[in-house]
């Protein structure tokens, strides 16, 4: 079973994430960045399918230099190897231009079994690219998995709804989507990260692909950001110490507001 | 006037409130024309009817509600192409952003997520608003190729009532066998809780780890306000509350009129999903925790005191 994981370098939420005033686009030089969180669990998903019988992971990302940190870390968490597509005409893609050029790499990587993605970016947070890539690549998709189960040329999944919790079946190859819930992404270990070193990365441009350098980037986007406005921080409101009266003064505050 | 589409959120025909909003900001950018999958079309008829929907496309083929998304996609395609409308709307669920992510790559559309207001645009079109980065940026933005497809979350319009024709018209559709590739073989429905739903509510009570697990006051107060109930991702993870109750990053967005976080520290991932709340109250025993600095009020104390205490008190003012 050979299993391709698409994973993205994202601004690390815990610092100040902004924007590029030039462009509008999202600030993904001047912010520290890392292998988006909920990607880390696409890869530990994959590494526990190929564990578990043959195979290999690669990982794959879109993104400037400095994604290749969030390839390392894939690759120090077990992946076999990586491909990193990096070109300066990509900077400023939409999620239908990315998730072109994602398409052309798999094809390029191969014909995998699975590819596997996690449920959204932490920085965009659409939740789109997966579908538009099962969409390119004519693969039946199954999304938001919380399990997952791998049998011969089927893969099904549980995912919890709102309404229901669905089982989906679906036909290989596919593509995948975990949430956070469906395991415990490993910590690399001192080992893994040795390896990681001499495991091999290759570095893709557009013209490798055989995309044309139009159809992506900022001007090829489908939607433009007209503005972005920081919101100002919410000003904080009145706290009181509970001395007993705790919850009636939290009721007179919803009288007061006409929530009660 | 050129119609806008709206994919009807429905269970068995009964219309959720977010169709009622998705179909008043159509009316902002043009006629609205429903489209309705699934059973239960004659229940839905009327409510689709009262906030303005002209046409209603319906689509009741097995091929499309027995298979995730594929279909559905497929079914606007074939609408965009022959009703050339102004604009599709969908709802921002899981479901609805797959959907509307075929339905831009297969039309060549431009795609918008997540908004939280939708206006015509200056020279036609659209103009969102998106609020990103854990609420810390409002993001305007518009489409610029094709049909401008958005979807839109919850409480982002004042339903208003509007009398429709609501005219029906059965859409055949052939679905591709590539859509037919993912198939639902089982649903358990989830045992109905009797309040309302988290990202549609006017008021939500969440608990975290300050209850210790036990979410008892957390739902006795969120019932006498009628009010949903959610959680933060370390009570979840604990295995406290389920997962689908989860606000935050990797759970669901919300963005009532009043927001209540009970023994929440309110970590960033806690406040992506929050933040946006009109009205925020924490109640939390550390008084350095960072939900603090979000609150209109706050309480420093104990949950398991402060919450029973204002539920009587609640009560006592409804009569």
């Amino acid at each position: 079973m050979n299993i391709v994981v698409c994973v993205k370098y994202v601004p690390d939420a815990q610092s100040d994430r902004t924007f590029n005033d030039s462009d509008n686009t999202t600030d993904r030089v001047g912010v520290d960045g890392l292998l988006s969180e909920l990607d880390e669990y696409a890869v530990e998903e994959a590494l526990k399918i190929v564990e578990a019988g043959e195979g290999e992971v690669t990982v794959l990302t879109v993104g400037p230099d400095q994604a290749a940190d969030a390839l390392k870390k894939a690759l120090q968490m077990g992946a076999h190897k990586a491909v990193h597509v990096k070109d300066d005409a990509i900077h400023g893609s939409d999620s239908v231009a990315t998730s072109l050029v994602l398409a052309e790499a798999v094809k390029k990587i191969g014909s995998p079994d699975l590819v596997i993605t996690g449920m959204a970016s932490t920085d965009g947070t659409m939740s789109v690219v997966p579908a538009m890539l099962a969409e390119r690549l004519g693969l039946p998709q199954v999304t938001f998995a919380s399990e997952l189960t791998v049998d011969g040329s089927t893969v099904t999944i549980r995912r919890d709804g709102d309404a229901a919790s669905e089982t989906i079946v679906a036909s290989l190859p596919a593509l995948v989507s975990v949430t956070d819930q469906i395991n415990e992404p490993r910590y690399p270990s001192f080992k893994g990260i040795m390896a990681a070193k001499k495991k091999p990365v290759e570095e893709w441009s557009l013209a490798d692909l055989g995309v044309d350098a139009s159809l992506v980037g900022l001007e090829a986007a489908w939607t433009k950001v007209e503005s972005f406005t920081k919101r100002p921080p919410r000003e904080q409101g009145q706290i009181v110490t509970d001395e007993g009266d705790g919850g009636t003064k939290l009721a007179e505050f919803l009288s007061a507001q006409k929530f009660v | 006037m050129a119609e806008v589409l709206v994919l009807v959120d429905h269970a068995n025909g009964t219309v959720r409130k977010t169709t009622a909003e998705l179909l008043t900001i159509a009316r902002r950018l043009g006629e609205p024309s429903a489209v309705f999958v699934g059973d239960g079309f004659d229940a839905a008829k009327e409510a689709l009817a009262k906030y303005g929907a002209e046409k209603v496309y319906r689509v009741e083929s097995a091929d499309v509600t027995d298979h995730l998304v594929a279909p559905q996609a497929e079914v606007l395609a074939q609408l965009v192409a022959s009703a050339s409308p102004a604009a599709v709307l969908i709802p921002s669920n899981s479901a609805g952003k797959e959907i509307a992510a075929r339905l831009a790559i297969k039309t060549e559309s431009g795609l918008i997520t997540d908004a939280v207001d939708v206006q015509a645009g200056d020279g036609g079109g659209v103009k969102t608003t998106q609020s990103v980065f854990a609420g810390s940026y409002s993001v305007t933005s518009t489409v610029t190729k094709g049909t401008p497809i958005v979807t839109v979350k919850p409480n982002s319009a004042a339903p208003e009532e509007h009398a429709g024709a609501a005219a029906d018209e059965v859409v055949s559709i052939e679905v591709s066998d590539a859509a037919k590739g993912a198939k639902i073989t089982e649903s358990k429905p989830k045992q109905a809780t009797g309040r309302p739903e988290l990202t549609e509510a006017a008021i939500v009570v969440s608990g975290g780890r300050g209850t210790g697990g036990d979410f008892s006051k957390v739902e006795d107060f969120a019932d006498s306000l009628g009010a949903a109930v959610g959680a933060s991702r370390a009570a979840v993870d604990a295995g406290w509350y389920p997962h689908t109750s989860q606000v935050g990053q990797t759970g669901k967005q919300v963005s009532p009129q009043l927001y209540v976080a009970c023994g929440i520290s309110g970590a960033i991932q806690h406040r992506a999903g929050m933040q946006t709340s009109k009205t925020i109250i924490a109640i939390n025993k550390d008084e350095e925790a960072p939900i603090f600095e979000l609150v209109d009020f706050g309480v420093v104390g104990d949950l398991f005191a402060v919450l029973p205490q204002a539920t009587d008190a609640v009560k006592a003012a409804k009569g």
